[in-house]
């Protein structure tokens, strides 16, 4: 199935898991705040948050800015 | 204590704001905090990119700091309260830094969105700090939606063009009961005493010290220059005499 | 208004002095205070206090040319001219001080809407554009209703209407506002709270709440000035000149579209003898406008023709802004000589002599400074 991650369409396989989709890209999981079509997503509810077609992520950090 | 600026219930002895953007390692950051004072520390939320690896900046900040994340990258209201939210359900606390950008030349703030944000945000408890372009009435609307305090851009960001909004920032200091913090342009520590001078409550800075040849000496220059500033201003400047010893005197007639 | 000082009314505000120790703060205010207040581009209400110091009085002529310099930058060197048209002396209430008071034995007298007309013309004939129309305090011998028909008739004569009558509802403003009243004029008489309690013993003006938010009210309906004051001689004058000033300065803040402005009344002789209780001598009317001025650069500073002729000529340069002529503070006072005035006046010159004075000065003389569109 296809879902957009940060903006970009993407296949993924079908029932995965937001902590799979974190674990794939070989991102430390400390670092980050995800959200799931426009909500945030609590670090613990990862492994349960399970995937559908058309669902949007996004994979964000804090970074440098002023 | 003494000369505390208060902001969001929270008494800070510095008033130097740092901003973290652009610095050429992360690990400098604490260092300059440490040499410049700041207690106040702004950050960015964006979108990770997965094709490499990057540090997250939180974790340099000392603790102790606040932890101010900025709605970079925001071009409306609604995007602005998005991140703000965001930022704070991951744990940065209630303040926020109100950006909204929607011009990509100059990156002069969008005021009216900005405005929209800002009431929408204090309403629902966050320490609001709205970056602007200095304008009276628009401080005046970010005061009546509840900020916390304003900030009017010196120049445009990362610009180091100094003051150039001077008569502009001098207006909203003497109109407005909110601090005025200047964010924005403040190339060298001299500016940043300037406006302290004039009565700013604190100065924002992140590009010029960032990119000085030493960061960490630059930020104790700056920490220095506001401190000196304030300084100044709380003794009274004692101002020129604009006006002559007139000739005829206008109350002679007084006799009683 | 979600937060902030948005909402909190000049009765509030003034609350944060209560219990003040004015006596302390002049004894302690030294000429440094004086010359650094003196030097500042904004004033502080502590330099404004500085300045209304008795020890303040040393520096009166840097004050002026201050004020002077301030005056000539933001209103140029023109004074605007009005007059005070009296429409009914039927008053309910008490106030000591005042010879139209409901227990002074007076013919009282109202003006039809006829006889306004009739003196609207008289004062028109002089040029004049600016009308300030007064009345006691009287909900049924002149009501609201009866304004706005006076007001109505007032408006074919003159450009701007004032009102000097007791304070409304907000609801009220607007009516007489949409009626063609553009300013308001309200002094609060004394702003020390006990005072005002003892001078006011009867009638529905012992409501100093109300009283002290009707310039409020009258500029959320969307009046155009108003001028504020407090009635000198009633009470100490500079602690009532400081919140004269706060007052002016929190209309200013919240209601940046207005135009603010002040008077300095001193209390004349009237009928029924009330003698002031303090002496307020020429030194301190100036030494007040002139702090003012500084605080308030950009408020206007209304003088009446209460002020002997000789010391308004002086005042020309000292920061007035605006000033009365061809007055007659009788109800009808310009139809015929039949009834007592409220007090009595001390500049009794002609419209037309007051404008040669005026240019004689070196500045213009302003019958009208807007017209509604
Ligand atoms: S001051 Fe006004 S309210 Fe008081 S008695 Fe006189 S006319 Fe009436």
């Amino acid at each position: 199935m296809k879902i957009i991650i940060n903006g970009k369409e993407e296949a993924v396989a079908e029932n995965a898991t937001l902590e799979e989709i974190v674990a794939s890209r070989g991102l430390n999981p400390g670092g980050i705040i995800v959200e799931l079509n426009y909500a945030l997503v609590k670090r613990e509810s990862w492994p349960d948050t399970i995937l559908r077609e058309n669902d949007r992520v996004e994979i964000l950090r804090f970074v440098g800015g002023g | 204590m003494a000369d505390a600026l208060k902001i969001g219930g929270r008494d800070l002895t510095s008033r130097l704001f740092l901003g973290t953007g652009k610095f050429s390692a992360n690990r400098l950051i604490p260092e300059v905090v440490k040499a410049s004072g700041a207690q106040v520390v702004t950050v960015a939320l964006r979108r990770v990119d997965t094709d490499y690896q990057e540090e997250n900046i939180a974790a340099y900040v000392p603790a102790g700091c606040i932890l101010m994340p900025n709605t970079s990258g925001a071009r409306t209201a609604e995007e602005a309260v998005r991140i703000a939210r965001l930022a704070r359900a991951a744990g940065c606390g209630d303040w926020v830094k109100i950006e909204v950008i929607r011009d990509n030349r100059y990156l002069l703030p969008d005021n009216y969105e900005t405005i929209k944000a800002t009431e929408i945000l204090a309403a629902e408890g966050f320490v609001v700090l709205p970056y602007m372009s200095p304008d009276l009435s628009v401080a005046k609307r970010l005061a009546e939606a509840g900020a916390a305090a304003v900030m009017p851009l010196g120049s445009p960001i990362g610009s180091n063009r100094g003051l150039r909004t001077r008569e502009l920032i001098r207006i909203l200091i003497e109109e407005i009961p909110l601090p005025i913090i200047v964010d924005a342009g403040i190339g060298r520590p001299s500016e940043a005493a300037e406006a302290m001078e004039m009565g700013a409550a604190a100065v924002l800075v992140n590009t010029a010290i960032a990119t000085a040849g030493d960061p960490v000496a630059m930020g104790r220059a700056f920490g220095l220059a506001v401190e000196a500033g304030r300084a100044a201003y709380l003794a009274g400047m004692p101002g020129t005499v604009d006006y002559a010893r007139a000739s005829s005197p206008l109350t002679g007639f007084l006799r009683d | 208004m979600i937060k902030g000082t948005g909402n909190v009314s000049f009765y509030e505000e003034r609350l944060k002095y209560a219990g003040f120790d004015f006596e302390g703060f002049f004894r302690r205010v030294t000429d440094a205070d004086i010359e650094r207040a003196l030097a500042r581009d904004r004033l502080a209400p502590q330099d404004y206090l500085a300045l209304l110091s008795p020890r303040a009085e040393g520096f009166l002529e840097e004050m002026a040319q201050r004020a002077h310099r301030l005056t000539v930058q933001h209103f140029g060197r023109v004074i605007l001219l009005y007059t005070p048209m009296y429409l009914s002396d039927h008053c309910v209430n008490q106030c000591l001080y005042c010879g139209f008071r409901a227990q002074n034995r007076l013919e009282r007298k109202k003006l039809t809407p006829a006889q306004v007309e009739e003196e609207a013309r008289v004062i028109a004939a002089t040029g004049l554009k600016h009308v300030l129309i007064l009345t006691g305090e009287s909900r049924r011998e002149s009501p609201v209703s009866y304004i706005r028909e006076c007001v109505e008739v007032l408006r074919k004569h003159f450009t701007s209407i004032s009102i000097e009558i007791y304070p409304l509802e907000l609801e009220e403003y607007r009516e007489l506002i949409s009626a063609g009243v553009d300013g308001l004029t309200i002094y609060q008489e004394v702003y020390d709270e006990e005072v005002y309690a003892a001078l006011h013993p009867a009638g529905p003006k012992r409501n100093y709440r109300f009283r002290l938010e009707a310039p409020e009210r009258a500029c959320r309906a969307g009046i155009r000035t108003v001028n504020v004051g407090a009635l000198l001689g009633l009470h100490h004058w500079r602690s009532e000149a400081f919140f004269t000033g706060l007052h002016a300065g929190y209309l200013q803040d919240k209601f940046p579209e207005v135009e603010v402005s002040m008077s300095p009344p001193r209390m004349r002789p009237q009928m029924g003898g009330f003698q002031p209780r303090v002496k307020v001598g020429d030194r301190n009317l100036v030494q007040y406008m002139l702090a003012f001025r500084l605080f308030m650069p950009r408020a206007g500073i209304t003088i009446s023709t209460r002020e002997r002729a000789e010391l308004r000529d002086h005042l020309v340069r000292l920061g007035a802004t605006r000033m009365s002529a061809g007055s007659c503070t009788a109800v009808g006072g310009r139809l015929e000589h039949w009834s007592a005035g409220q007090f009595e006046i001390s500049d009794e010159r002609s419209v037309a002599e007051m404008a040669r004075m005026i240019y004689s000065q070196g500045y213009q003389p302003v019958f009208k400074d807007w017209h509604t569109v």
